[in-house]
C-alpha cells in the first residue's frame, strides 16, 4: 500500500511537471537568497571583529554560504531533470540517478533545518564574546599610539554614535578606566597630579564620557565632563537628566542588533527548508509517475505516483534489512576467505 | 524611396516581435526604476527640509514619478502590441491605434529629455536654497523651547555626524552664534554677563563648536572649547590640529550628496531615451513590415520594413505642407464667415 497514492493522467502530469520546474527556480532564487544572507551576516562580524577581540566564531555564516551553494546548485539540476521529464527521450537518461539524487536532497533538507537551529541557538556564544571584547575595547580606547590598537578609538567612537549607546552596561563603565591617553595629560599640573595619586593604580579617573555618548536629542549642548557634580552647571542636576547622553549600554545594543539579524535569518531558512521539502515530495511525485506508466509506449495512458512505494513502517523495514544485508554479506565474506585461506595451507 | 528599409520573412519577423517584446519589458522594469528613484530623492530632500527653510524646489522627483509611470504605462502597451503582432487578428485591432501611439512616444521621448535637463540643471536651486537654509540653522541651533524649532538641534547635530562636516562654510560659523541657548546661562554670574554684554546685541559667543563636529579618527579626546586658545590645552596648536573636528562644511558637503544623486538620476534618463527611441525605431519596422505583406492571407510572404515611408528631408517637406494647409482651412474658414 503507498504512502499518499495519487492517480495521473497526461494533462495532470504535464502540469504537475510544469508547477514543479517553477518551484525549482523559485527555490534556486531561494538558494541565492540564503547564500546572499550568509555573505551579509559574515561582513558584520568582520566590521565589528575588533569590538570582539577578533574572537568570534564565523562557523554560522561560513555554513549558510556552503548551504546557499548547494542549495543553488540542486535546484538547478532538479529543474532541469522536471523540464526533461516531459520528453520520455531525455528523461530515460535521467532516471538511473533519480533515486540517489531524492536521498540526496532528503540528507540535504535535514541539514538545512539543523542550520535554522543553530542560527538560534549562536546567540549564546556570541553574548560572551560580546561581553569579553566590548569591556577590553573600552581599555583600548586611549592606546591610539599602540600598533594594532590605534582604530580602537575610532570604532568604538563610531559604535556609539550609530547604536546610540554608551559603555558596556551604562555610562558609568567609562567612570572607571582611564580613556585619555597620557600624552594628552599634563603630568606638571597640580589638578592631574592629585587625581593620579588619589588612585591605587595610578589612572587618570574622572566623571566624565566621550563625546560620541552624546544625545543629539538633548536640549541643551552636551555635558561630557564633571556629571556627577551638580554645582559645575547651572540649572543641571544628574539625577534627572535623562536625555544628555545614551543611557544604553553598547552590550545590550549590540546583542539586539545581531540577535535581531540572527533570528531573521533563521526564520528564512526555516522557510528555504519548508519550500525545498515540497520540491523534494513534488520531484519524487514526478519520478513516480513516470515510472508506473500502464503502457510505456503511449504517452497518453493512465499512471500512478506516491511519495512512498511502501508504508512509512515497511519502508524502515527495508532499509533495516538491507543494512543487516550488507553488515551479513560482509561476514559471508570473511568466513569465505578464511575457508579459502585453510584450504589453500 | 523609403529611409533605411529592410527586408523580412517570416522567421525574422518572428525574432523581431520577440526581441521587441524583451526590449519593451526591460524598458518597464527602467520606468519602474526612475519611478523608485523619484520616490528615493523625494524623501531624501523631505528629510532635509529642516536644513533648507522647508523651501526646497519638489519639482524633479515630482516630475520623475510621473516620469516613471508614464513609462511604465506607454512600454507596456508597446509591449502588449508586439505579443499580439504575431496573430494577423489581434494585430489588426491595434493597427489604427499605432500612428497616434509613435507620436505620443515621441512627445514622451521629449518630456524625457526635459526632465534630464531639469536634474542638471537645478542643482544650482539646491546650492543657493542649502546656503540659506543652513545659515538659519545655525542661528536657531539654540531655539530648542520654540514650537517649530525644536527639532532643530537634533537634526544639524545627526547631520553633523552623518555628513562629517561642521558648520556652514567651516567651523568657524559656530563661533559668531550664539548656540547655546539662554536657559543653561547663569545670567546672575557676572563672568556670563560681561562676556554677552562685551559683544554687540548681548549675544554669548565663544569659540566653540558643538559635539557633533568631533572627529572620531582624532587620537586624542575632543577638544570641543577653547579651540583658538592653545594654552588651554596641553600640547595643541589649533593650528596645525587637523584631526580634531570636521574641516569641510556643511553646505560643499550636502551639495555634493544632492548633485551627485541628481546626476546619476539625470544620467539614467538619458539611457531611457535611448532605449525608449530604439523601442521606437523596432515598432516602426515592425508595424511596416506586417503592413506590405505581398500577400496578406500568407504569412510566410516577404515583405519589407522602414523607418520613414519617405526620405528625411520629404517627410519634413510634408510635414510643413500640412501644417500650412491647416493655416490656410482656417483662413479659408474666416473667409467665408466674412463673406457670408
Amino acid at each position: 500500500m503507498a504512502l499518499m497514492l495519487v492517480k495521473f493522467d497526461l494533462k495532470k502530469r504535464v502540469k504537475l511537471a510544469q508547477t514543479v520546474w517553477f518551484m525549482y527556480w523559485f527555490a534556486v532564487l531561494a538558494g541565492v537568497l540564503v547564500f546572499s544572507m550568509g555573505l551579509f551576516f559574515k561582513i558584520e562580524l568582520r566590521k565589528r571583529s575588533e569590538l570582539m577581540d577578533n574572537n568570534e566564531s564565523h562557523f554560522l555564516p561560513n555554513l549558510l554560504i556552503l548551504m546557499g551553494l548547494i542549495a543553488c546548485g540542486i535546484n538547478a539540476f532538479g529543474g532541469k531533470i522536471c523540464y526533461d521529464s516531459l520528453d520520455p527521450t531525455k528523461f530515460v537518461k535521467w532516471k538511473p540517478m533519480l533515486k540517489n539524487f531524492l536521498v540526496f536532497c532528503v540528507v540535504f533538507n535535514t541539514l538545512l533545518f539543523v542550520t535554522a537551529l543553530l542560527c538560534f541557538l549562536m546567540r549564546i556564544p556570541l553574548q560572551f564574546t560580546l561581553a569579553e571584547g566590548l569591556r577590553n575595547g573600552m581599555r583600548y580606547y586611549k592606546d591610539t599610539d599602540t600598533p594594532g590598537r590605534c582604530y580602537m578609538k575610532r570604532t568604538l567612537d563610531l559604535m556609539q554614535m550609530e547604536f546610540r549607546c554608551c559603555g558596556n552596561d551604562n555610562y558609568r563603565d567609562w567612570f572607571e578606566i582611564q580613556w585619555v591617553s597620557n600624552r594628552y595629560l599634563d603630568f606638571s599640573a597640580k589638578e592631574v597630579k592629585d587625581r593620579i595619586g588619589s588612585n591605587v593604580d595610578g589612572q587618570y579617573l574622572m566623571d566624565g564620557v566621550p563625546f560620541s555618548c552624546c544625545n543629539p536629542s538633548s536640549p541643551r549642548p552636551c555635558i561630557q565632563f564633571q556629571m556627577t557634580n551638580n554645582s559645575a552647571h547651572y540649572s543641571y542636576d544628574h539625577y534627572t537628566e535623562e536625555l544628555n547622553v545614551w543611557k544604553r549600554g553598547c552590550r545590550e545594543a549590540l546583542l539586539s542588533y545581531y540577535g535581531g539579524m540572527m533570528t531573521t535569518i533563521g526564520a528564512l531558512v526555516v522557510l528555504v527548508t519548508m519550500l525545498e521539502f515540497a520540491v523534494t515530495i513534488g520531484l519524487q511525485y514526478v519520478n513516480s509517475s513516470l515510472s508506473t506508466l500502464a503502457d510505456p509506449e503511449d504517452p497518453e495512458s493512465e499512471s500512478e505516483g506516491w511519495i512512498l512505494e511502501k508504508t512509512v513502517k515497511e519502508t524502515f523495514t527495508d532499509i533495516m534489512d538491507k543494512m543487516k544485508g550488507t553488515g551479513k554479506g560482509g561476514k559471508v565474506e570473511e568466513g569465505g576467505e578464511a575457508a579459502a585461506v585453510v584450504t589453500v595451507s | 524611396m523609403p529611409f533605411m528599409p529592410v527586408k523580412f520573412n517570416l522567421q525574422k519577423r518572428v525574432k523581431l516581435a520577440q526581441g521587441l517584446w524583451m526590449l519593451y519589458w526591460f524598458s518597464v522594469i527602467v520606468g519602474i526604476l526612475i519611478f523608485s528613484l523619484g520616490i528615493f530623492f523625494k524623501i531624501e530632500l523631505r528629510k532635509r527640509s529642516e536644513m533648507m527653510d522647508n523651501n526646497e524646489s519638489h519639482l524633479v522627483p515630482n516630475l520623475l514619478i510621473l516620469v516613471g509611470l508614464l513609462a511604465c504605462g506607454v512600454n507596456g502597451f508597446g509591449g502588449k502590441v508586439c505579443h499580439d503582432s504575431l496573430d494577423p487578428i489581434k494585430f489588426s485591432k491595434w493597427k489604427p491605434m499605432l500612428k497616434t501611439y509613435l507620436l505620443v512616444c515621441c512627445g514622451f521621448n521629449g518630456l524625457l529629455l526635459v526632465t534630464a535637463l531639469l536634474c542638471f540643471l537645478m542643482q544650482f536651486a539646491m546650492y543657493l536654497t542649502l546656503a540659506e537654509g543652513l545659515k538659519n540653522s545655525i542661528k536657531f541651533y539654540k531655539d530648542t523651547d520654540t514650537p517649530g524649532r525644536c527639532f532643530m538641534k537634533r537634526t544639524l547635530d545627526t547631520t553633523q555626524i552623518e555628513f562629517r562636516c561642521c558648520g556652514n562654510n567651516n567651523f568657524r560659523d559656530w563661533f559668531e552664534v550664539q548656540w547655546i541657548s539662554n536657559r543653561y546661562l547663569d545670567m546672575s554670574n557676572d563672568a556670563v554677563k560681561d562676556h554677552s554684554v562685551q559683544l554687540t546685541r548681548g549675544k554669548y559667543l565663544m569659540d566653540s563648536v558643538p559635539f557633533s563636529c568631533c572627529n572620531p579618527g582624532s587620537p586624542r579626546p575632543c577638544i570641543q572649547h577653547h579651540l583658538t586658545n592653545n594654552s588651554a590645552h596641553y600640547d595643541y596648536d589649533f593650528r596645525m590640529e587637523e584631526l580634531n573636528i570636521w574641516n569641510r562644511g556643511c553646505r560643499e558637503a550636502l551639495f555634493s550628496y544632492f548633485s551627485s544623486v541628481m546626476t546619476c538620476i539625470g544620467a539614467l534618463i538619458i539611457i531611457t531615451i535611448v532605449l525608449q527611441s530604439v523601442d521606437m525605431a523596432g515598432l516602426k519596422y515592425l508595424s511596416t513590415a506586417l503592413e506590405t505583406m505581398e500577400e496578406p492571407e500568407n504569412p510566410e510572404c516577404e515583405s519589407e520594413g522602414w523607418l520613414l515611408e519617405k526620405g528625411v528631408k520629404d517627410t519634413f517637406n510634408d510635414l510643413l505642407t500640412k501644417l500650412k494647409s491647416l493655416g490656410k482651412t482656417n483662413q479659408v474658414e474666416e473667409g467665408e464667415e466674412g463673406g457670408a
